[in-house]
């Protein structure tokens, strides 16, 4: 499956990301080796085997339903560059 | 609904946890606190800060999984959805996709008068955003973050459902059990219970699905079912005027009761899932939900079950007290209390005290009368103390005043007159007082003899025995 110049835009859009021409023609042919090698891993067999969804294992710990954090507003907002009544602000957005 | 189309509807729910603390990090959960001062840097997303799963959440998933009868998945997934809004500080909520906690079971609604069984597809566990306020700010949008990381189980249903009615008994009965089972607090004001609902219409007898609609965050029961029905009228009018739906997300507006369209750009719609490498599966053993399960509480529908068997309740009777665990607790305790007619508690319940509870806004935990208030008024309705009637009266004295039954009877002198000499005595008055019903009653019309009745009872101020009432005016009328 190889991709188009249409996918590496879309992709870099999605994820925000500003890119030239030349840049995504770039990408659009590393994008492709690396889809290249997932190909090829493809072809292993790997029935019978359970996908992994992490490379460590062991699951997940749990913390206990308590409440740990007091209010730290001041210093976390120490760096916003607009702010008003406790609010961080950022440019209007509406949908 | 027009006769030769058919609709079809799926509901998404978000139902808020009641735990305490967010579902991955240990800031409060509090509503209604001052902007961002329950956000901490997990939440705020800083570099470096790693999420940790709350234990009380992973617990609201399997109590709701045993509750509907769903499997409880023994390995389950986080994973990452992205996309970018301010209120999404991450860039992604943490969500499960491929392996959910919880996977299938059932709801089942009563719509007139009918059983009808909705599957559910999956819920799964996953973070809110915070809130993005657009008015005020100069041109810009005001962020409070104090909800993002509330932990929330999205339930899903499969496309089940074939009308609003339908759509709503489903949201009023998952609502109703959320609530019972303590894992969420209901509030829809609140948004702690929202419902998004995907529909379709077909023409009746096709099989193939038409293209859906998502109708975002309905939280109200009433418009739900007024976003429905714009939507599938929306629907009809389009095809039947050659036009065709298209797939997109649209948001109901009360104000004007229309949808319309809120995400132009279909790969908005991309969300490119990936497992969360920040988190490992999560594991949840035989033994956890054995333990889960020795700690539920009696089920709604267990409970209007056993309400028939054991107290002899109409079926009726047995599905209003069972509405809220608050109620079915109250009438038991009253039952207790009292220890007769368990139908007279009920009667009572369903009557005097839910008319009061719903005109004051209160649960039953809050009534003003205990179970131990109403099941010694009964007591003295049972033995004969008061009537039915005068009862109704010391309710709203104990409702306002408190007290007991007892003691209102005794300070206002309610007791009922048994005494079968001041009964003939009033009822001598009364035929006295009243020689054209006597005359009326003898010439064949029975309804002069309840005139009649209705004087003697109200010579006595309502506390003459009504049996003893009627059964000598009946005597002295034939002698």
């Amino acid at each position: 499956m190889a991709l188009t110049l249409d996918d590496v835009t879309r992709i870099a859009h999605l994820a925000r990301i500003e890119i030239s021409a030349a840049e995504a023609a770039g990408t659009l042919a590393q994008l492709n080796d690396i889809f290249g090698m997932i190909e090829r891993l493809s072809r292993v067999d790997t029935s019978g085997i359970e996908p992994m969804s992490h490379p460590l294992g062991g699951t997940q710990r749990l913390r206990e339903d308590r409440v740990t954090e007091t209010d730290m507003r001041e210093p976390n907002m120490r760096n916003a560059p607009e702010k008003q009544d406790g609010l961080f602000l950022v440019p209007r957005v509406i949908e | 609904m027009r006769a030769d189309w058919e609709v079809v509807i799926g509901l998404e729910t978000h139902a808020q946890l009641a735990t305490k603390s967010k579902i991955f990090s240990g800031s409060s959960t509090r509503f209604g606190a001052l902007p961002n001062v329950q956000a901490s840097a997990i939440d705020l997303a800083l570099p470096g800060v790693l999420p940790v799963l709350n234990a009380g959440a992973v617990e609201c998933a399997i109590k709701f999984g045993l509750a509907v009868g769903a499997k409880v998945a023994e390995r389950s997934i986080f994973a990452r959805k992205n996309y970018f809004y301010p209120d999404l500080p991450k860039g992604y909520q943490i969500s499960q996709y491929e392996i959910p906690v919880v996977q299938g079971g059932s709801v089942t609604i009563h719509v007139d008068g009918v059983d009808k069984t909705v599957q559910l597809t999956r819920a799964h566990l996953e973070e809110d955003a915070g809130k993005s306020l657009h008015e005020d700010y100069h041109g810009m949008s005001g962020i409070d973050l104090n909800r993002a990381g509330t932990p929330l189980l999205e339930i899903v249903t499969e496309p089940d459902m074939r009308s609003s009615a339908e759509a709503v008994a489903y949201a009023k009965a998952l609502h109703s059990l959320v609530v019972w089972l303590g894992i969420c607090d209901g509030n829809m004001q609140e948004g702690s219970f929202r419902c998004d609902a995907n529909v379709s219409v077909r023409p009746k007898g096709r099989k193939e699905f038409g293209t859906r609609c998502e109708i975002k965050n309905l939280n109200s029961f009433r418009f739900l079912e007024q976003a429905i029905e714009h939507e599938i009228t929306r629907q009809i009018d389009l095809i039947e005027d050659g036009g065709r739906v298209v797939q997109e997300t649209r948001l109901y507006d009360p104000d004007r009761n229309e949808t319309r369209s809120m995400r132009s750009k279909e790969d908005a719609m991309d969300y490119r899932y990936f497992p969360d490498p920040d988190l490992l599966p999560l594991e949840i053993t035989a033994d956890a939900v054995a333990r889960v399960r020795a700690g539920m509480p009696e089920l709604p529908q267990a409970m209007r079950a056993r309400f028939e068997a054991q107290y002899g309740l109409p079926a009726y009777d047995a599905a209003t007290l069972t509405a809220s665990r608050g109620l079915a607790g109250y009438f038991e305790a009253a039952v207790a209390a009292f220890g007769g007619d368990a139908k007279l508690v009920s009667n009572w319940v369903m009557g005097d005290l839910l008319g009061r509870l719903h005109e004051a806004d209160l649960g039953a935990d809050a009534a003003p009368v205990t179970p131990a208030m109403l099941g010694g008024l009964l007591k003295r309705i049972a033995d004969g103390t008061i009537s039915g009637k005068i009862a109704k009266e010391v309710f709203a004295t104990l409702w306002v005043e408190g007290g007991s039954a007892d003691t209102v009877i005794e300070a206002k002198g309610l007791r009922q007159i048994s005494d079968s000499g001041a009964i003939e005595k009033i009822v001598d008055e009364v035929l006295a007082a009243n020689p054209k019903s006597v005359e009326e009653f003898r010439a064949g019309k029975d309804k002069a003899f309840n005139a009649l009745v209705g004087q003697a009872m109200k010579a006595s101020r309502g506390k003459a025995n009504p049996t003893q009432v009627n059964e000598i005016l009946k005597r002295k009328l034939a002698g």
